[in-house]
């Protein structure tokens, strides 16, 4: 039996590698995220934007890229016939899924570190608030990353998988961007940023993390027997 | 009465038709869904029917054709005795 | 044997509702700030309530489908979130209606506890897309608890992201001017929350029998060697 420790580096490795390697993604939806950056300009008719506005501007725009690449990762890896290669290994499921959930955290902190800078000079006076904003975007990344790996795992193998995955994705994320944009809002604020319940929220999206964490590595196994 | 800001209290005929309405969904919903399952019973009868008649016409099967059941036991295309038990 | 019980689960359902609706308009007094609209909460929060216990009561099932590896729990499960669904509209509607009696508008985002519902509901809403997308029975199955179980958590923690969302401004409604509810509204909160309690069971059990009678026919045909012509559900399990 493969220690768990050696099988989670090796698949994570591969997971990365092939993202690496195909480039498709990444790019894909750091594009996206800066368009639709543009569009909020126009369809909000503002050039700059501050408190509880740059917070949903943000997160809506990140909720939504990220839901669109989550699709595409594990498609990929399904069409490479990733998945039954796993199947046969005798490793515990488990492990597949933490190593899919950190594979999809460097994902999007990778498009994070591309679409929030972007952001900032499109949108923010006074960028002040971006330090403690980092927190808040990985806590964010481990909810989202958890959540999308077990539900893109089950709509993979379906037809409408390119639907099922952000119509089921996107209710289950409100929690999270409620915590999320909580935060944001007086991190972003007008006068500079405040930290307003800044550790509460914090705590909710630590909770959202592991309940679906949890709930994911517990389930996983029950997804990929066949 | 002086209402604080932000009271709702409708005079008694107004109000009155709302809470009935509310109560009115709830009734037709529950109604509805008796409906629904009717339609599924009534389904299960009929097929209970024809399970009845074929399990009659194998047991008996120089019993008169057509007795009582809506199953078409013409169309099984069985001329005299045809299917064998 | 699931019709086994029925009948005296149907009476105690009938009895409790009209015993409860009589204490509504009989025995309950008016509510101060609200007038005869607070009578809409008699109805609207035990079935809100209910549907929200038997989403958490269909994850429960799911994880013994999980487990066992007994479909029936399966059946369980969906029947379960199929009725607390059905439940979900009623609330959604009748919280609607509460709120142009109260507010004047069809819809409010004051109310947590209304929002908090919606989202749930959204949430539940896509088990059926969900369950009709995935062809093999045995993997519906066994994807749909994982859903259920997902969902399940998901209920309290989305209940407390949404009332920690809302501004202290607004005052939540429920409970009233005074500070929690006097005993008469307690007591008739209580039985209408049994009824719905009572009711949403019963359902269950109705459906669940209509669907073993289902099965025991087409087991029928089965052995009698003559299939149904008609295609059966898709999405919703046989029972046995």
């Amino acid at each position: 039996m493969t220690p768990s420790r050696a099988a989670f580096a090796a698949i994570l490795a591969k997971d990365l590698r092939s993202e690496l390697r195909t480039l498709q993604s990444l790019p894909a939806m750091a594009l996206f995220s800066v368009t639709t950056f543009v569009i909020f300009r126009f369809g909000l008719d503002r050039t700059s934007l501050s408190g509880s506005l740059a917070a949903g501007v943000l997160w809506a725009t990140l909720l939504f890229a990220a839901v669109l690449g989550i699709n595409r990762l594990f498609v990929a890896e399904r069409e490479e016939g990733g998945f039954d290669a796993i199947r046969l290994a005798p490793i515990d499921r488990s492990v597949l899924f933490g190593a899919k959930v950190a594979a999809l955290i460097v994902y999007l902190a990778a498009l994070e570190l591309v679409a929030v800078p972007i952001f900032a000079i499109f949108f923010l006076d006074d960028a002040a608030g971006l330090g403690p904003l980092v927190a808040v975007l990985l806590l964010a990344d481990l909810g989202l990353a958890a959540t999308g790996t077990l539900i893109s795992s089950m709509a993979v193998n379906s037809r409408a998988r390119d639907l099922l995955v952000p119509l089921i994705l996107l209710p289950l994320a409100v929690p999270l961007m409620i915590a999320a944009t909580g935060a944001t809002e007086p991190l972003l604020a007008l006068g500079g940023p405040s930290y307003h319940r800044f550790g509460t929220w914090l705590m909710v999206l630590g909770l959202y993390d592991l309940i679906f964490g949890l709930v994911g590595y517990a389930v996983f196994d029950f997804l990929l027997e066949d | 009465m002086l209402l604080p800001l932000g009271a709702p209290a409708l005079p008694l005929d107004e109000a009155g038709k709302y809470v009935a309405g509310a109560y009115v969904v709830f009734v037709v919903l529950l109604v509805v869904y008796v409906a629904i399952m009717a339609a599924k019973l009534q389904r299960i009868e009929r097929e209970l029917r024809e399970v009845a008649a074929i399990a009659e016409e194998r047991s008996d099967p120089q019993a008169a054709p057509g007795r009582g059941s809506e199953a078409p036991l013409a169309s099984r295309g069985s001329g005299g005795g045809g299917t064998d038990v | 044997m699931y019709g086994k019980g029925l009948k005296p689960l149907s009476i105690a359902t009938v009895a409790m509702l009209a015993a409860s609706l009589s204490l509504v308009f009989f025995y309950a007094p008016l509510d101060g700030d609200q007038g005869f609209i607070q009578k809409i909460f008699y109805i609207h929060v035990p079935l809100a309530m209910t549907a929200l216990v038997g989403f958490i009561i269909g994850g429960i099932f799911a994880i013994a489908h999980l487990r066992t590896d007994n479909r029936k729990w399966d059946a369980y499960s969906y029947v379960a979130i199929h009725i607390s669904v059905i439940f979900g509209v009623a609330v959604l509607i009748t919280g609607a209606i509460w709120a142009k009696a109260s507010w004047g508008h069809w819809w409010v985002w004051d109310e947590p506890t209304l929002v908090s519902f919606l989202i749930v509901f959204l949430m539940y809403a896509t088990y059926y897309p969900f369950r009709y997308a995935i062809e093999d029975r045995d993997r519906q199955a066994r994807y749909a608890s994982v859903f259920a179980i997902t969902a399940g958590a998901f209920v309290p923690l989305n209940f407390m992201a949404v009332r920690m969302a809302q501004s202290l401004v607004h005052p939540r409604v429920f409970a009233t001017s005074n500070g929690g509810l006097p005993s008469e509204m307690l007591l008739t909160f209580l039985c209408c929350l049994a009824a719905m309690a009572l009711l949403w069971v019963t359902l269950v059990k109705f459906e669940l029998t209509a669907k073993s009678a289902s099965g025991q026919v087409k087991r029928l045909r089965r052995a009698l060697d003559a299939p149904a012509p008609g295609g059966s559900s898709r999405i919703a399990p046989e029972v046995s």
